[in-house]
């Protein structure tokens, strides 16, 4: 009797302490956020003694210039990181899908960008784009042409963090495309060849559809992390000069800390939050239609 | 024609694949040339190629670490070996603890099957999804006001623990799949228990995806900046906070800060270069195959 009710407890054992971590250090605090939003509340005070200001912080944001500023900042830069990523991404993966030896190093160097930290990557671009030791300007300057203000100037930090999160991150696009490339059917390939179709229709007509499930998954998933950058551009910009590279993340972070306003801070959390898991069920819900697919074409080849 | 042989390819493509090279570490090529230059040769006109490399900016970083006194050093600061021990006991003990208790919530999951595995994947996908930047209030709030954790190792290694399970317990259900109910049933049989179970027959079988978690949860640890800045004060501070911290000052002292950088970036680097293949699988694990 024991041991049956010991077998039948096991399972709540083994999930007991990973339970409790995430519901102490994850769930509690997203809940406590979503009431926090509520709230005028500043670092001094305890949660008790904060007002309760109902919608205030969330009307405070929409007629917040800066907060609207810093959202389309946000909506810019990953709209034009992630098609810069996917199309040098996905470029490369068709030029490098060859047999060549040495591939597996050259993925091993792609990888690099995004195992270290990303406040060294913040701080390598930082050093590259310094004004006079930076290798870009002394470059510049060595072969007689006028230096440009990569950080200092509106336009161009925006341009600058572009350029390096497309460093960063195009190596990501990179090896899922060649992945997927790799384990497309080959036979649809031979007959396309056998029916002459140049490198480029064979790009266009079968590599392409046939991809198209995992590059539109890709996609989700870099938009989604491309919501989440903060470190590289806190170092290199810190959100400046002006509010031109100030995302989202980095404005959260600056609210909190530097304007010490945690309700509105939480505010601007929940929208974040809200957009991402918008895009989290476009995600799951495609890959959902996805199997569902195949389930069904598998189905109906057996019944064949 | 054999798959094994590999296919002459034009110079152009050779050339594009050099340069691609280059793109990707030069800029990790820099930061380490930098680390080891002085002060003279990185604000020098002159080219970069060329100079004497010398250890000082590390002699500086981790001066409290050396038995001997650099002549060059007139006061050791400590704050960098401070970070320095902080970074790796964190780092270390919140991978030890979330593969402990990561595992043992696979096991559970995949083996009882009492919830289906689409849940636990919905929530993964979703947890992978919260930002840091996100959980940086709630999570300031409750640590200094509620547990009183604010400015302790333990505050900080809890948080880690906690963004990191739902990535672990998905990749080692994975690799606790395939292992062999039968194996399980024959221990049971000798008489042994659940856990004698979990502990002597799975965990030995699964040991690379123990890796690959490990990997991944090390690095995300080791390399988290906003919510260790808000949680940590003097003592439990980690190197991210002192590299961005000692970035605020007017005037920056690009060698010891790349040496610094350089020591952040090196364990990464290494394990990249020990266990790309099960990094990638990682990586594409969810995109490729769902």
């Amino acid at each position: 009797m024991t041991i049956a009710r010991a077998n039948r407890m096991t399972p709540y054992l083994f999930l007991a302490p990973a339970g409790a971590v995430l519901a102490v250090a994850l769930f509690y605090p997203i809940c406590y956020m979503i009431y926090a939003s509520f709230l005028d509340w500043n670092p001094s005070q305890r949660i008790g003694e904060a007002d309760w200001v109902g919608l205030r912080n969330y009307t405070k944001l929409f007629s917040d210039a800066a907060f609207r500023e810093s959202m389309w900042v946000t909506i810019k830069f990953a709209g034009v990181v992630v098609t810069l990523e996917m199309l040098l991404g996905v470029g490369l993966a068709m030029l490098l899908d060859r047999n060549i030896r040495g591939m597996s190093v050259l993925r091993t160097l792609f990888i690099l960008p995004m195992m270290i930290a990303p406040i060294v990557v913040g701080l390598m671009w930082r050093y590259m784009y310094h004004p006079t030791v930076g290798i870009f300007n002394k470059t510049l300057k060595s072969w007689g042409f006028d230096t440009i203000p990569w950080l200092s100037d509106g336009s161009w930090a925006f341009t600058s963090i572009i350029i390096a999160d497309v460093w960063q991150w195009t190596p990501f696009i990179f090896i899922l495309s060649l992945a997927a490339l790799q384990s497309l059917p080959t036979s649809a390939i031979e007959a396309s060849k056998i029916d002459g179709a140049s490198g480029w229709q064979q790009i266009i007509y079968i590599k392409l559809p046939l991809m198209l499930p995992v590059l539109i998954v890709t996609l989700l998933l870099r938009l989604i992390d491309s919501f989440k950058v903060l470190e590289v551009i806190l170092v290199m910009t810190n959100g400046g000069p002006g509010l031109s590279t100030e995302i989202m993340s980095i404005r959260i972070n600056r609210t909190a800390s530097e304007f010490r306003e945690l309700g509105e801070a939480a505010a601007m959390s929940n929208l974040l939050l809200i957009v991402l898991l918008i895009l989290t069920f476009a995600m799951f819900i495609y890959n959902k239609t996805l199997e569902v697919r195949a389930a069904r074409m598998r189905a109906a080849e057996d019944a064949v | 024609m054999s798959a094994l042989k590999h296919e002459r390819q034009n110079p152009a493509f050779y050339a594009l694949l050099i340069a691609l090279v280059v793109m990707a570490i030069g800029p990790i090529y820099l930061m380490l040339a930098t680390s080891l230059k002085l002060n003279v040769d990185i604000m020098s006109d002159g080219s970069s190629l060329f100079f004497m490399p010398t250890l000082r900016n590390y002699e500086t970083a981790l001066c409290d670490f050396l038995w001997y006194e650099p002549e060059h050093i007139r006061r050791c600061d400590p704050t960098f070996g401070r970070a320095l021990t902080n970074s790796l006991i964190i780092g270390l003990v919140s991978t030890a603890i979330t593969l402990i208790i990561g595992t043992m919530a696979a096991y559970a999951l995949v083996r009882f099957r009492f919830m289906g595995r689409d849940v636990v994947s919905i929530w993964t996908l979703m947890m992978r999804m919260v930002p840091p930047a996100v959980l940086l209030v709630p999570v300031f709030g409750i640590w200094t006001f509620q547990f009183g954790l604010d400015g302790t190792r333990g505050g900080i290694i809890l948080v880690y623990v906690a963004l990191n399970l739902p990535f672990v317990i998905w990749i080692l259900q994975s690799f606790i799949v395939q292992v062999p109910i039968q194996l399980e049933e024959a221990a049971r049989m000798d008489g042994a228990g659940p856990f004698q179970v979990f502990f002597l027959v799975v965990l030995p079988l699964i040991k690379p995806g123990i890796a690959a978690a490990s990997i991944f949860t090390f690095r995300v640890a080791w390399n988290e900046f906003l919510l260790a800045n808000a949680l940590a004060d003097r003592n439990s501070r980690t190197v991210p906070v002192t590299i961005v911290n000692s970035l605020t000052e007017f005037d920056i002292d690009w060698g010891v800060i790349m040496a610094t950088g350089m020591l952040l970036a090196i364990p990464p680097i290494i394990f990249t270069f020990v266990a790309s293949r099960q990094i990638i699988t990682g990586m594409t694990a969810g995109a490729v195959k769902g």
